[in-house]
């Protein structure tokens, strides 16, 4: 592994002055099971990276129920995310889609924050955030700024965060009644495996089972995971009947953008996509409590 | 990689390349100075002689490296010494003894849970904590939360009926 020079700061504006010092290249550090795995494979290179541990920042690992929504300590790991009954029962696909990551050692360390900052196209939590509509608070030098989750990733590994910044918060505002989500991934393995494709969707329904708003989010077919609101646009107003979910798998599909790859061709995607999304609605539709 | 160790403080504080971290390993006070860049496998292994904690693919994807971080199973080759300051460590050795076998280890063997063994201080690490945090376990349990360990040899058989059989007596 290449050498570190670790830091733990206590407070934030510690983390942000160290991430913002141009001495050598920095990463934020939470659970580290994607960081240290990269760093390893970086085995050749000389030079020495900072790693600014921000576990021991208070509030970076805790969440908090407000009557606005919840705040997510981004380094939260996603053992501890997923044993939140209160979390769970607003959030249930966000819940899931955490719950889907590595295995149950990598849960215990593995982080929310470090999934979406890690910006892989395949990240689960990201769709089940962005149909959750979250916004990622980041902080630097400059002061603070608010960002939705979908416009957060901005490419393969790649975010809108500068040097210097960091992911403070991820607030997740509460759902209005009558709304869940749900989030879906399809792997040919049964566990640890990473998503051939991913869809997120959360739908708010009248007393008759009328859509009133949705949100439609895709992961793995794409450079970064994708809101589709002409899939959300096809459920809005319907009775979620079988023509609706027709309409919001093409929509999806159409909006899908997948390479092909050893894990599956483009054109494979591109129909998986819409059958998953088909299948959250009616998941999500199915938990909206009456 | 320069040792130079600096207090606690002023390592956390401005960042260093040597850490030394106070931890409890097998309920033994440990305080050790690593290189930043050390695993908690490597300090283990080569610092602190407990060579039961496998480690096989350094990815963290076969499980063989599997500890518990205060009481939870984690893949000690993804994690930093730097990252258990204050942390309580349990590896196979702190687990049983070869008189007193802990019911995990006394099962694998009664069942017939392994055939190189290879796999197996992390099957095991990774079992107890499964135990601990399902208050019932069935076959389809016992597979998803071994989900994390790769085991080549045994076909998962045996070491389903491992944990099933030290889940009962870890229960009495």
């Amino acid at each position: 592994m290449v050498s570190i020079v670790y830091a733990a700061p206590t407070s934030i504006q510690d983390a942000v002055e160290l991430l913002a010092d141009n001495a050598m290249p920095a990463n934020v550090l939470a659970g580290g099971t994607d960081l240290l795995i990269q760093t390893r494979a970086q085995a050749g290179s000389a030079e020495s990276r900072l790693f600014v541990d921000v576990k021991k920042i208070k509030g970076m690992s805790s969440a908090n129920m407000t009557p606005q929504g919840l705040e997510l300590g981004p380094s939260i790991s996603c053992a501890e995310f997923t044993a939140r009954d209160d979390i769970r029962a607003l959030y249930p696909g966000l819940v899931e889609a955490a719950g889907l990551i590595g295995s149950t050692q990598i849960q215990g360390r593995a982080s929310l924050g470090g999934n979406l900052c890690n910006s892989s196209p395949a990240a689960d939590t990201i769709p089940a955030l962005i149909v959750n509509s979250a916004q990622c608070v980041i902080v630097g030098t400059q002061g603070e700024r608010r960002v939705t989750v979908e416009d957060f990733v901005t490419g393969v590994g790649s975010n809108c965060m500068h040097q210097g910044e960091l992911l403070k918060l991820i607030f997740v505002p509460t759902p209005v009644a009558r709304t869940s989500d749900a989030y879906l991934r399809f792997i040919p393995r049964s566990e640890m495996d990473i998503a051939v494709v991913g869809a997120g969707v959360s739908v708010t329904l009248d007393a008759s089972g009328s859509c009133q708003a949705a949100r439609v989010s895709i992961g793995a077919v794409a450079p970064r995971a994708l809101l589709v609101p002409e899939a959300a646009a096809a459920l809005i107003g319907t009775s979620l009947d079988a023509a609706a979910l027709t309409a919001a798998a093409s929509a999806a599909s159409a909006a899908a953008k997948p390479i092909s790859d050893k894990r599956g061709t483009a054109e494979y995607r591109q129909h998986v996509v819409g059958v998953l999304v088909k299948r959250a609605t009616l998941i999500a539709a199915d938990r909206v409590k009456p | 990689m320069s040792a130079k160790s600096m207090s606690t403080e002023s390592m956390s504080a401005k960042g260093s390349s040597s850490v030394t971290v106070n931890l409890k390993v097998n309920n033994k006070a440990v305080t050790e100075t690593c290189a930043a860049n050390t695993t908690l496998d490597e300090l283990l292994r080569e610092q602190l002689g407990l060579s039961g904690t496998h480690i096989g693919c350094d990815t963290s994807q076969c499980g063989s490296c599997t500890v518990h971080f205060d009481g939870r199973a984690v893949k000690a080759c993804t994690l930093l010494v730097a990252q258990c300051e204050g942390a309580e460590i349990t590896t196979i050795e702190g687990l049983g003894t070869a008189d007193n076998l802990h019911p995990m280890q006394a099962a694998f063997r009664e069942c017939h849970g392994l055939q190189c063994g290879f796999c197996t201080p992390g099957m095991i690490m990774a079992a107890v904590d499964l135990v601990h945090q399902e208050e019932t376990l069935d076959e389809q349990k016992i597979r998803k939360g071994l989900e994390g360990n790769i085991c080549r040899c045994t076909g998962y058989h045996n070491i389903v009926r491992a944990v099933a059989t030290a889940a009962k007596k870890m229960r009495n």
